[in-house]
């Protein structure tokens, strides 16, 4: 430590002041620790709220809007074509959404006392960050929360110095309306931005590298939203790589397999994120990383340094934010000294696209590969009477038990809303219910959370049969 | 793989037992459920069945010692082929005839497939805060699932409702476990600068007694009513039908009409067959009539419990008592014979004396204690009479009765006492 530094004496210091830390933070704060959050932006909300799930979100609704608009015609109401300014649109997202959040967390940080530093903080030891920047200063805390989050990752072949081609953080920006966008990746980040873009008037192709959409999700789930894809975007080529991207003019070419040497306005690199954990000192601390740059971390969110946990996307899959949160929490729990852990059976993956799937617990084929005896549910929402009434029959709803003992492990539902349905699956397979709790629970009619209860109840009456 | 057998959990608030004997060797081959070790809990002496069919190949525990619930008792290695690895405690319950013990049959262990225990965060927390592995929790829940009081229970700490005591500790003061009792006992002085001293360890049944007594007298305000009881025409009774009883098998004894006056005095005052929730405010009213009854054996006291007393012929009741007493002097009784008492009747009178005071039988709210029936000069019309006359008390909890309430119960059973046809014929 150089004299003249200076120096914050705190019990808990958070790096990174995204949802896996400002939860850290808060908890903190709430069980009587004093907390500083350091963030490079010296704001709370991080990838989630700035880069990743919330300007998504909006902007989705915007492409859900204009997908609704359109499909009014069916039943005989027509809008006309709609115009896009794109001003008014980014200033939607950027003021009325993010803002306003970013407002909300701000002032909760300062409701509970935590301080939040501007700075890039990176360990001097096990005891010590030092932050650079604009507030220089050295943090000498009991204990540190890591949680720095993850950032695009960009192939070193599609690495292109053009703001043409763009990561997921760029393409949330809307800079235009490219009138050929070439997407990367058939994850979610690629599928959700993609139709954004084609909802917004683009011609999107889409690039594979596996044999499908969304890869790990059960086949039969994505399949709705591989058809409704195969309508958003005028080409989808899977089992497909890309293996050079070229600045041409105001151009982009890209050289696929198998295709021709196709032009494109933009480019959206949507291949995964990574975890960042070069550049914070690790090194100086007794912190293990694991494949891929993630750090160690057991069941309470401790590393193998004694005095520091972390968090979130730094920590593995899933990346999710809803899972650093709870980690947050945890981590803060335990560093109060209550008996916490990460124990959670299911963390539920939503993918917002039209249609929405979401999964969580156990899937189909994870039981398959496992060898583990289940049994397994669907309902077609094709027999929904809320389905019908929305004209979207295309869900699905679907549920894995356990064969010995009916209890819940896992639910996948495809379809709109399929988000917010999910919800009642997480609590059901976190508490350990089984399938006759479910289909013996009344669920309003009409609605679409009908369909968990009826492939709850076909597996009881399955039996009779 | 070898398996493991580890104490099950032995029922509401068992949290460890005492190994009296090893019925089998290591090397022994043995069935599925043959009798594997005999345990002394708090409440009775149990057979534990073996869980599995096997070779036992090593023995954990030796007579004598005290085992805490989940701790390994015999380990049994592989014999036909069938390798199950099953790790945890396959909660064997002690095996009690009685048919109630047929729903407490112990459910399947938890799933040791990887797959996660089906319990809620928050009893997850719990087991977390308690220390408790939740994988060797035997599960009440459907589908296998671990409820709170599963995890209390194999924490060793009662579930709510099977404790009263620490229940009813919130607003009322001391209604505690006993060690939250607060009576730490001053420094004992060290006797041997007298004379020579020996120690000796107080055996399981010893302790659970002192305990219970320590608790009980700390906690109640116990009143003492005495009373004097004219049980000449109810002795010519017991005397002239012990021949004939003893020919159906049955010994005669006064007890049973003690328990047969008992119960039908407390259908008149439900008070006394009654708990006391302190923590709720509340009186709970036992709408039946479980009599317990004090039995010596050579290990100490043991109060096994005598179902729907009010209900039964006092032949049935003398015929019940026989063998109940049989069994728990003989070491054989089971959980379910000793528990659910609502009121406790002692007869110290076989040893004589001339009045005892006996401590209530917690959560209970009276008991009966009786001495040496004797005949005595007792004066009627004018004219001094022998007639046999029965000391008792009623001692009670003068939280949940006063005085007169206790007279006038003791008077309730004296009267049927005195006029014996009314345990026949019952009004």
């Amino acid at each position: 430590m150089v004299m003249g530094d200076l120096v914050t004496e705190v019990d808990v210091a958070v790096l990174g002041g995204g949802p896996g830390g400002y939860s850290a933070a808060f908890r903190c704060a709430e069980l009587g620790l004093e907390t500083v959050v350091v963030d490079a932006g010296k704001r709370l909300g991080g990838a989630c709220l700035y880069e990743g799930c919330i300007p998504s979100k909006a902007l989705l609704h915007v492409a859900a809007v204009l997908g609704e608009a359109e499909r009014a015609r069916e039943f005989g109401v027509d809008f006309g074509e709609p115009r896009i300014s794109l001003d008014p649109l980014r200033k939607w997202k950027t003021d009325r959404v993010v803002g306003k959040l970013s407002r909300g967390l701000a002032s909760v940080a300062k409701a509970k006392g935590v301080q939040i530093i501007g700075g890039r903080g990176a360990f001097e030891d096990s005891r010590t960050i030092r932050v650079g920047g604009d507030e220089p200063q050295v943090v000498r805390f009991k204990h540190a929360v890591i949680a720095v989050g993850s950032l695009p990752m960009v192939p070193p072949g599609l690495a292109l110095e053009s703001d043409r081609v763009m990561d997921s953080t760029a393409a949330l920006e809307v800079p235009d309306i490219p009138e050929r966008l070439l997407v990367i990746g058939g994850g979610y980040i690629g599928l959700e931005l993609g139709q954004v873009y084609a909802a917004l008037g683009s011609r999107v192709t889409l690039v594979e590298m596996t044999d499908g959409l969304l890869p790990g999700a059960d086949r039969d789930l994505v399949q709705p939203l591989a058809r409704r894809c195969e309508k958003l975007f005028p080409a989808i080529h899977l089992k497909t790589k890309v293996t050079a991207l070229k600045e041409v003019g105001d151009t982009i070419e890209a050289a696929v397999e198998g295709q021709d040497v196709q032009a494109f306005d933009r480019v959206l690199v949507a291949v995964g994120r990574r975890a960042v954990s070069e550049s914070l000192g690790l090194e100086t601390t007794k912190v293990k990383l694991a494949d891929r740059g993630f750090v160690l971390v057991d069941e309470r969110c401790r590393t193998s340094d004694p005095h520091v946990y972390a968090v979130g996307d730094l920590t593995g899959e899933p990346m999710l934010a809803h899972r650093a949160m709870r980690q947050g929490k945890v981590a803060a729990e335990c560093i109060a000294g209550r008996p916490s852990a990460f124990d959670n059976v299911a963390v539920p993956a939503v993918v917002f696209t039209d249609p929405e799937v979401a999964w969580c617990g156990l899937m189909e084929s994870q039981a398959q590969q496992a060898g583990r005896s289940v049994k397994v549910a669907k309902f077609s929402w094709a027999a929904s009477g809320r389905a019908a009434t929305i004209g979207r029959s295309d869900g699905l709803t679907k549920l894995i038990v356990d064969a010995a003992t009916g209890r819940v492990l896992g639910v996948g539902i495809t379809g709109p809303g399929a988000g917010e349905l999910i919800a009642e699956a997480a609590l059901a397979i976190e508490t350990a219910v089984t399938a006759e709790d479910l289909a013996v629970t009344i669920h309003a009619h009409p609605t679409l959370s009908e369909g968990l209860m009826e492939a709850a109840e076909s597996l009881l009456h399955g039996g009779e049969k | 793989m070898p398996r493991t057998f580890v104490l099950p959990d032995l029922g509401e608030g068992l949290v460890e037992a005492e190994i009296r004997n090893v019925l089998v060797k290591e090397g022994d081959v043995v069935r599925e459920d043959s009798p594997l070790l005999e345990v002394e809990t708090d409440k009775a002496q149990v057979e534990i069945p073996s869980p599995f069919a096997g070779r036992v190949e090593k023995i954990h525990v030796q007579p004598g010692q005290t085992v805490k619930v989940g701790q390994p008792l015999v380990s049994f290695g592989d014999e036909t082929g069938t390798s199950a690895p099953t790790r945890s405690a396959p909660a064997v319950a002690a095996r009690a005839p009685a048919p109630a013990s047929a729903e407490r049959k112990a459910p399947a262990a938890p799933p040791v497939d990887g797959s996660p225990v089906p319990a809620t965060p928050s009893t997850r927390r719990l087991a977390r805060e308690l220390g408790v592995d939740l994988r060797a929790v035997r599960s009440s829940g459907p589908g296998g699932r671990i409820t709170d009081d599963d995890v209390r229970g194999a924490a060793g700490k009662p579930a709510g409702a099977a404790q009263p005591a620490a229940k009813a500790a919130a607003p009322a003061g001391p209604a505690k476990p006993l060690a939250a009792v607060g009576l730490e006992p001053p420094p004992l002085p060290k006797f041997e600068q007298w004379g020579p001293v020996e120690r000796q360890p107080l055996s399981h049944l010893r302790r659970t007694i002192a305990e219970r007594m320590a608790l009980s007298a700390a906690l109640i305000p116990h009143v003492t009513h005495f009373d004097k009881a004219d049980i000449t025409d109810l002795n010519t009774i017991v005397t002239r039908s012990f021949e004939a009883a003893k020919q159906r098998g049955i010994m005669l004894t006064l007890t049973s009409f003690l328990l047969k006056a008992a119960a039908l005095a407390l259908q008149e005052y439900p008070q006394f067959n009654a708990s006391l929730d302190a923590g709720a405010g509340e009186l709970i009213l036992k709408r039946y009539c479980h009599l317990g009854i004090a039995v010596a054996t050579d290990r100490g006291l043991i109060v096994p419990v005598i179902r729907d007393v009010d209900k039964k012929p006092v032949m049935e009741l003398a015929r019940e008592l026989a063998t109940l007493a049989a069994r728990v002097r003989e070491g054989k009784a089971t959980l379910d014979d000793l528990r659910g008492g609502t009121f406790t009747v002692t007869n110290i009178g076989a040893l004589g004396g001339t009045g005892a005071i006996p401590i209530i039988n917690y959560p209970e709210v009276a008991i009966l204690g009786v001495a040496r029936g004797r005949e005595e000069p007792v004066v009627r019309g004018g004219q001094i009479v022998p007639r046999t006359m029965l000391p008792i008390t009623l001692t009670f909890d003068h939280r949940v009765a006063d005085g007169a309430d206790g007279a006038r119960f003791a008077q309730a059973i004296i009267r049927r006492l005195e006029a014996p046809e009314t345990l026949f014929v019952e009004w």
